[in-house]
C-alpha cells in the first residue's frame, strides 16, 4: 500500500512493533509517536497513514490521538516547553517561572514564537515534585529552575540546539544540603 | 535523626553505582530470579509473597501475593503481567528514581512475578514523558536479554519470558489499572467497569496482574532474605519499607525509604529537615493529590495504611506534600481541582462535569467572587460524585475540597466575606488560570 506522508523508515519503525503484541492495534501509541516525530505534528494525512498500517479506521486513530496530551494536532515549535504547574511545583514558585517564560518568549501559554522555535505549554505533574519548579523541553527535564537558569537554557537551545543544564538520571539529595 | 537499613535505594546510594547490569549483578542482582526459576514452584512463591505481607505500592495497598493468587492456574492460553510505571500522582516521584537509577531491580521483580503467575509476556507501561527512563530501561532490557536473563529457557528452567517496554503518551488516568490495559490495547485510556477484574479479564481479556514499579522492586529482596525478614519490618498490617516522596515547603525535598509506621513528624521534621525558613506547618497531603489534607494535629500519626486511613486520609502513592502557614488552602484545593478537571477521562458524567463545576466554584471564591452558599454547594456537589463513578478518580477529586472545608472553613469564609484572597498576589493568581 502507498503511504501519503510517512516514509518507508517510519513504516519499518511502526511495523517492527507488531511482533510485541497479539493485536496490531497495541502499536498505536508508538505509531503516533513515530508519525509525530517525522511530520512534526499529527497531521490528518499522517493519521490516515497510521490507520492504514494498523488496519484501523482513521476515526479510531483520531480518537486515541485526541486523548493523549503528548500528541500535537497542530504544528508546534522546534522546542516544546512543558512547564509543570501542579501543587508541589506551584508551592515552590512555578507561577513566577511561567510568568518569566511568557515575558521572555513574548507569547502566551499555548502559543509558539514567530520564529517557530518555542511552544509554551503549562502542564500537570511530571513526577519531579522534589526538584521544582521544573519543565520538560522535548526529551529533557530541567529542574530547580530560576529565571536566570531558564534564560541560560533558552539561550543554549537557540545557539547550540542543546543545553548542559538538562537533568541526568534522578539526582539523590545529599544530606545536609538544606534550602 | 533515626536511620534505617535501606533496601530499594541501597544499591544506588553506593558510590560509583551506575545501575548497569554488571553493577547490579555485583551487588547480588538476579540471584533471586535464578533461585526461583531453579527450585521454587509458583504456588510456593505466591505463598512466600503472601507471607511477607507486601502490599501494592501504587496507591491502593492491595496485598500483592493475594493479587497473584487470583490468577486462574489452569487457564489455557496467555496470561500477562503489567508493570505500572505511569507514575503521575501529584507529589510522587519515587518510581522515576527506581527506574532511572536501578532499572534491573525492577526488571528482576518483573521476571519473578511473571513466573509466579505463569505469564510469558510482561509489559512495562511507562508514562510518555519519561524519555530518559525509557532509554535507560530499553538499554537495561537489551543487556539482560544479551545475558540470557530473559528470553527463552531462562537459567535452563524451561521458563520463557519476553518483557516489552510500552510507552504512554500523556494521561494521568492510565495509572488506573484497567485504563492502563485499554491504553496498551491502543485505545483511549478509559477505566473499565469492574467486575470482571483484570485477574480473569485483563489485557486482551486474558488473566492479568498489574503491579507498581516499587512493588516489583521489593520482590527480589523478599526472595533473597525471606518473607519472615520482610514481615518483621514496619507494622503488623503494613509490612516492609516504603519510599515516601516529600515535596513542597520542606528544607530537604526528596525520596526517603523508611519502614512503614514512622510518624509524619519524623518524616517532615527529621528526614525532610523541617519547614523552609523555619515557618510554621499548615497542612500535609500524606499520599498524593488523591488523599485528603491533614493538619499539624496529625503529626504524630503513623505513616502506615491503617493509621493514615483512620486519620481520615490515605497513604496512597506515598507522595507527601507539605504546606507552610502562608499557603492559601482555597488556592491549594483549586490548584488540584485544575489537575483533576484536566485529567478526568470523561467516561462518567459525575466526574467529568463535576470536576469542572467544582473548579469553577473554587475559582470564584479564590478570586473574590464567591457566595456563602457556595460552601454548601461544594459539599452537595461532592456528595453527588462520591461513589458514583467507574473508578476511584471521582472520590479522589473531592478529597482536597472536603478536607480543606473540614479543617479550614473559616479561610473559605474570609475569602467570601472580604471578596479577595488574603494570601495571594495577582501574579500568582494568573498562573492558576
Amino acid at each position: 500500500m502507498k503511504l501519503k506522508v510517512l516514509s518507508e523508515k517510519a513504516r519499518a519503525a511502526i511495523e517492527a512493533e507488531f511482533a510485541k503484541y497479539s493485536d496490531k492495534r497495541s502499536a498505536l501509541l508508538h505509531a503516533l509517536r513515530v508519525a509525530q516525530e517525522e511530520v512534526g505534528y499529527l497531521s490528518e494525512p499522517a493519521m490516515i497513514d497510521v490507520a492504514e498500517l494498523l488496519d484501523l479506521t482513521p476515526v479510531q486513530v483520531y480518537d486515541a490521538a485526541t486523548f493523549y496530551t503528548l500528541y500535537h494536532l497542530k504544528p508546534v515549535g522546534r522546542y516544546v516547553i512543558q512547564i509543570c504547574k501542579t501543587l508541589s511545583c506551584a508551592l515552590v514558585g512555578a507561577g513566577p517561572m511561567i510568568e518569566h517564560l511568557r515575558e521572555r518568549l513574548r507569547i502566551e501559554v499555548g502559543e509558539t514564537t514567530p520564529d517557530g522555535l518555542f511552544t509554551l505549554k503549562r502542564v500537570e505533574c511530571l513526577a519531579s515534585c522534589g526538584s521544582g519548579p521544573m519543565m520538560q523541553i522535548n526529551d529533557n527535564y530541567y529542574e530547580n529552575l530560576t529565571g536566570e537558569k531558564i534564560d541560560r537554557i533558552l539561550d543554549d537551545l537557540k545557539r547550540e540546539g542543546k543545553s548542559s543544564l538538562a537533568s541526568g538520571p534522578f539526582q539523590i539529595p545529599v544530606l545536609g544540603e538544606k534550602r | 535523626m533515626p536511620t534505617y537499613e535501606k533496601i530499594l535505594l541501597r544499591n544506588m546510594e553506593q558510590p560509583g553505582y551506575t545501575g548497569s547490569l554488571a553493577d547490579y549483578q555485583k551487588a547480588g542482582g538476579y540471584k533471586a530470579l535464578e533461585k526461583v526459576l531453579k527450585g521454587i514452584p509458583p504456588a510456593e512463591l505466591i505463598e512466600m509473597v503472601k507471607k511477607s505481607g507486601l502490599r501494592g505500592r501504587g496507591g491502593a495497598g492491595f496485598p500483592t501475593g493475594m493479587k497473584w493468587s487470583f490468577i486462574p492456574k489452569d487457564h489455557p492460553g496467555p496470561k500477562y503481567l503489567c508493570c505500572n510505571a505511569d507514575e503521575s500522582e501529584p507529589g510522587t516521584f519515587k518510581d522515576r528514581q527506581l527506574i532511572e537509577r536501578d532499572p534491573h531491580q525492577m526488571l528482576e521483580g518483573i521476571g519473578i512475578a511473571s513466573y509466579a503467575i505463569g505469564a510469558h509476556t510482561a509489559y512495562i507501561y511507562m508514562r510518555g514523558e519519561f524519555e530518559l527512563g525509557a532509554r535507560i530501561v530499553q538499554r537495561a532490557l537489551q543487556d539482560a536479554y544479551d545475558a540470557k536473563l530473559f528470553g527463552k529457557n531462562i537459567f535452563g528452567s524451561g521458563f520463557d519470558l519476553e518483557i516489552v517496554l510500552h510507552r504512554g503518551a500523556g494521561a494521568y488516568i492510565c495509572g488506573e489499572e484497567t485504563a492502563l490495559l485499554e491504553s496498551i490495547e491502543g485505545k483511549r485510556g478509559k477505566p473499565r467497569t469492574k467486575p470482571p477484574f483484570p485477574a480473569t479479564h485483563g489485557l486482551y481479556q486474558k488473566p492479568t496482574v498489574v503491579n507498581n514499579v516499587e512493588t516489583m522492586a521489593n520482590i527480589p529482596h523478599i526472595i533473597n532474605r525471606g518473607p519472615e525478614w520482610y514481615a518483621a519490618i514496619g507494622t503488623a498490617k503494613s509490612a516492609g519499607m516504603r519510599i515516601f516522596s516529600v515535596s513542597g515547603h520542606v528544607k530537604r525535598p526528596g525520596n526517603y525509604e523508611v519502614p512503614l509506621g514512622i510518624t509524619l513528624r519524623e518524616m517532615i521534621y527529621e528526614h525532610a529537615g523541617g519547614i523552609r525558613n523555619d515557618k510554621r506547618l499548615k497542612a500535609i497531603i500524606p499520599g498524593g493529590a488523591s488523599a485528603a489534607f491533614l493538619t499539624p494535629d496529625f503529626l504524630d500519626t503513623k505513616m502506615d495504611f491503617e493509621s493514615i486511613a483512620q486519620a481520615g486520609s490515605m497513604l496512597g502513592s506515598g507522595g507527601v506534600t507539605v504546606m507552610d502557614e502562608e499557603t492559601c488552602m482555597v488556592w491549594a484545593a483549586m490548584n488540584l481541582l485544575e489537575f483533576f478537571a484536566h485529567e478526568s477521562c470523561g467516561k462518567c458524567t459525575p466526574c467529568r462535569e463535576g470536576s469542572s463545576w467544582l473548579l469553577q466554584i473554587l475559582r470564584r471564591i479564590e478570586t473574590g467572587r464567591g457566595r456563602m452558599e457556595d460552601l454548601d454547594l461544594l459539599v452537595s456537589l461532592s456528595k453527588r460524585i462520591e461513589g458514583k463513578t467507574v473508578c476511584a478518580f471521582g472520590d479522589a477529586e473531592i478529597a482536597p475540597i472536603l478536607s480543606t472545608l473540614k479543617f479550614f472553613k473559616e479561610e473559605y469564609e474570609t475569602h467570601i466575606r472580604e471578596r479577595r484572597c488574603p494570601y495571594r498576589s495577582n501574579v500568582e493568581l494568573v498562573m492558576s488560570h
